[in-house]
């Protein structure tokens, strides 16, 4: 009975569902990373992290946290000193508050929130322009970015930040007009109403060039391999971030693991059938849509091992010429078999 | 990137019938280049090398590059050492190609001498010298791919080359800095096992090759990245005297191991692979063929190598070479490598000037850079192969 009490309080399921939310933003970037050390080391015929923990290292990135932690924190003579640490808290917000509207899972069966069946499950919120408030709010990192870059005082920084810029207005119109056609296919923008929408068939295979695209758009977003120029180590050291030391470039490095996540949930929600599986109906959908991002996470970091880094104009030549024709004629045929069939 | 196109006063629209005038101080935006210090520590420039480039946005108008970071006076030092002892120092100043820059001083010295080496010590020399051939050029491999952004070759470059360093380490003790020439001949005999070792190791590099060639040769984007970007041709070249892969990849098959054979060069088939272009892709191609050609010299090699000494029956227990000089051309594993060696009939020589391919490499990055994009100085920095030690000896 109490429990009933607890969760029939909006409030209280509210701050639990927050508590996840935060619990799964700080521990599934840690995952991946821990998969990326030892993943891309096995590809390269290396072992990777052995000693934190004791068994295969699987405490290394949570002592790279507290080293992180521990460091000076070093705010360069010549930097905008408050832009400079206010910077890697708005490229992290936007990408935690993703993780809120994403649904793992199908509305509870029985559901005590005031509002009724179907308004709770396993997510955050259910927005009814979720897809619009997840592309929306994942741009505002790059804000971030270009204050890290200019405020530094560092060339290398600047350049970076630019290149980071750039590289996000281009990639961000393939990736809107991709998640679009999802939205027009499902009728609705809410990222629980996609979802509920797969039942029958997963949006990538009617729709797989839109797939490939919104997957190359996101890796550029991301700025991974093999789209890392605005942090291309070789030409520009470590771009935006190269004068970030300690909790402060940690934060960089989480919000680039915690953005694979995001990216890739947002893909599996509008591509790979959310929460529904396939063969094994029996096991979970939260387990489904967790296993799903992990292969498609894998997917990025074996890009990685795979390939060189693009040029800058490639990229810009890659996003104008190639993607952002290909995703409005692919628009335009969703729209007439939408009216058609 | 200029921006003097912006009107200097304009309208910004407002609500219906008004607007905002803006107006843009001064006749037109001043526009300036920026200067980038790239170096001596930064991670594209393996070693301490500085490049200062004046940009243009991304491209980039003029590229200097300031050398003398890791100058550590070989040349001189080498008077103050007497003949044995030069060898260990000349292995040092670069120290990827270890055993042909030790090869050389033992070669000038010889020949100053008169000293007849045996045939067995100059098959094992031949050996030796191609193995650290292959040693450089898979360095070089990987560190071209990592600067592009592709972190595996790297890793699988290291992988070979720690069991070349294995098989070196057999016959020299040393993993690095060999010091295995003498003058006259070796320190040592080839162990048990060296050879059916080396075969062995040829084999699986051979096959392992293939790896690189689906990473990078055969990899869209590292093609995209290098086909066409800092094209050199063969006249400028040769007028910059640069030497070794990148003379080749320009199509110049200017090799001193068949146009000027020491050794027993001339007892063995390989050919010297040679670029169309003169880009990035052809240099680092040329590169990767040499590894190839290097692998059949050794096991051509291993077929011819016969038996006997490896150091001649009577050596004088102070080497003095009589009053005169020589000039010994070497193909060393980045380019011709010279050493001009003076001696007064001292124990020690009174003059040894090397001429090292790094120094002559390093010299075309101004030509090279001049005009390409930013990004693109990765590309042709890593196609240009030095050795920062090697450049300032």
């Amino acid at each position: 009975m109490i429990f009933y009490h607890f969760f029939s309080n909006p409030w209280a399921v509210f701050a639990l569902k927050l508590a996840a939310v935060f619990i799964f933003f700080l521990t599934a970037p840690l995952f991946l990373g821990y998969v990326e050390h030892k993943g891309l080391a096995h590809m390269q015929s290396r072992l990777g992290p052995m000693e934190a923990g004791k068994f295969h290292g699987w405490a290394q990135l949570i002592a790279d946290g507290v080293k992180f932690i521990q460091k000076e924190d070093i705010v360069p003579d010549a930097a905008d000193r408050r832009i400079f640490m206010l910077a890697p808290m708005i490229v992290i917000i936007p990408v935690s508050l993703v993780f809120l509207v994403i649904p793992f899972g199908p509305a509870a069966v029985s559901c005590h929130a005031p509002a009724g069946a179907g308004a709770c499950g396993f997510w955050g919120e259910n927005f009814d322009v979720g897809i619009f408030f997840v592309l929306a709010i994942s741009a505002i990192s790059v804000i971030g970015m270009l204050m890290a870059g200019w405020a530094s005082a560092n060339k290398f920084s600047l350049i970076g930040a630019i290149r980071g810029a750039a590289q996000l207005i281009a990639y961000e119109l393939p990736l809107v007009l991709a998640a679009s056609a999802v939205a027009m296919q499902a009728g609705t923008l809410s990222l629980v109403g996609i979802g509920d929408a797969q039942k029958a068939y997963w949006f990538v295979f009617p729709q797989i060039a839109r797939f490939i695209i919104f997957v190359i758009a996101s890796l550029a977003e991301l700025s991974r391999p093999p789209f890392d120029m605005p942090i291309a180590d070789s030409e520009i050291i470590f771009g935006h971030m190269t004068e970030y030391t300690g909790i402060r470039f940690g934060l960089f490095l989480l919000s680039e693991y915690a953005g694979i996540v995001s990216l890739s949930a947002i893909a599996v929600v509008l591509y790979l059938g959310a929460w529904h599986g396939f063969f094994v109906p029996w096991i979970p959908g939260p387990i489904w849509t967790l296993a799903k991002i992990g292969a498609l996470s894998f997917l990025v970091i074996w890009l990685r091992a795979t390939y060189p880094r693009l040029r800058e104009d490639q990229l810009q030549k890659m996003a104008w010429k190639y993607l952002i024709p290909i995703a409005l004629v692919n628009i335009l045929l969703t729209m007439i078999f939408k009216v058609v069939f | 990137m200029a921006v003097t196109e912006l009107p200097t006063a304009g309208m910004l629209p407002g609500g219906p019938g008004e607007g905002v005038q803006v107006v843009i101080a001064g006749e037109e935006l001043p526009t300036q280049e920026m200067t980038l210090s790239i170096g001596p520590q930064h991670p594209s420039t393996h070693g301490v090398l500085r490049v200062v480039l004046t940009l243009d946005g991304e491209r980039i108008d003029t590229a200097t590059p300031v050398i003398g970071y890791m100058h550590r006076a070989f040349d001189k030092l080498s008077e103050a050492r007497d003949y044995r002892q030069i060898i260990a120092l000349s292995n040092r100043h670069d120290w990827l190609s270890a055993f042909g820059n030790e090869l050389g001083v033992a070669l000038a010295t010889e020949r100053l001498m008169g000293i007849e080496v045996p045939e067995r010590a100059q098959w094992i020399r031949m050996l030796m010298a191609e193995w650290n051939r292959v040693l450089n050029h898979l360095m070089f491999l990987g560190s071209f791919g990592l600067e592009l952004g592709a972190m595996t070759p790297m890793f699988y470059a290291f992988r070979e080359r720690e069991d070349i360093q294995t098989l070196m380490e057999m016959a020299t003790g040393a993993r690095m800095h060999f010091t295995y020439c003498r003058v006259g001949g070796l320190k040592e005999d080839l162990p048990k096992g060296f050879l059916q070792y080396s075969e062995v190791l040829v084999k699986r590099i051979r096959h392992r090759l293939l790896d690189y060639e689906g990473l990078l040769l055969g990899n869209e984007i590292f093609k995209k990245r290098t086909v066409g970007i800092g094209v050199l041709p063969g006249e400028v070249a040769k007028s910059y005297g640069v030497t070794g892969p990148i003379l080749h990849a320009s199509g110049v098959a200017e090799d001193s191991r068949k146009t000027e054979p020491y050794l027993k060069y001339s007892e063995v088939d390989f050919d010297v692979p040679v670029g169309n272009h003169g880009d990035s892709f052809d240099r680092f191609n040329v590169l990767f063929h040499r590894i190839e050609q290097s692998l059949k010299i050794i096991e051509q090699v291993h077929a011819k190598l016969p038996a006997g000494p490896i150091m001649p029956g009577k050596m004088p227990k102070y080497l003095k070479p009589p009053e005169g000089w020589t000039y010994v051309r070497t193909e060393n594993s980045l380019g011709e490598t010279g050493y001009y060696l003076v001696s007064r009939g001292d124990t020690k020589p009174w003059r040894l000037k090397m001429r090292t391919p790094s120094f002559h490499n390093v010299s075309m990055i101004p030509y090279l850079l001049k005009g390409v994009l930013l990004p693109d100085l990765i590309a042709v920095l890593g196609s240009v192969f030095f050795v920062v030690g090697d450049v300032d000896r």
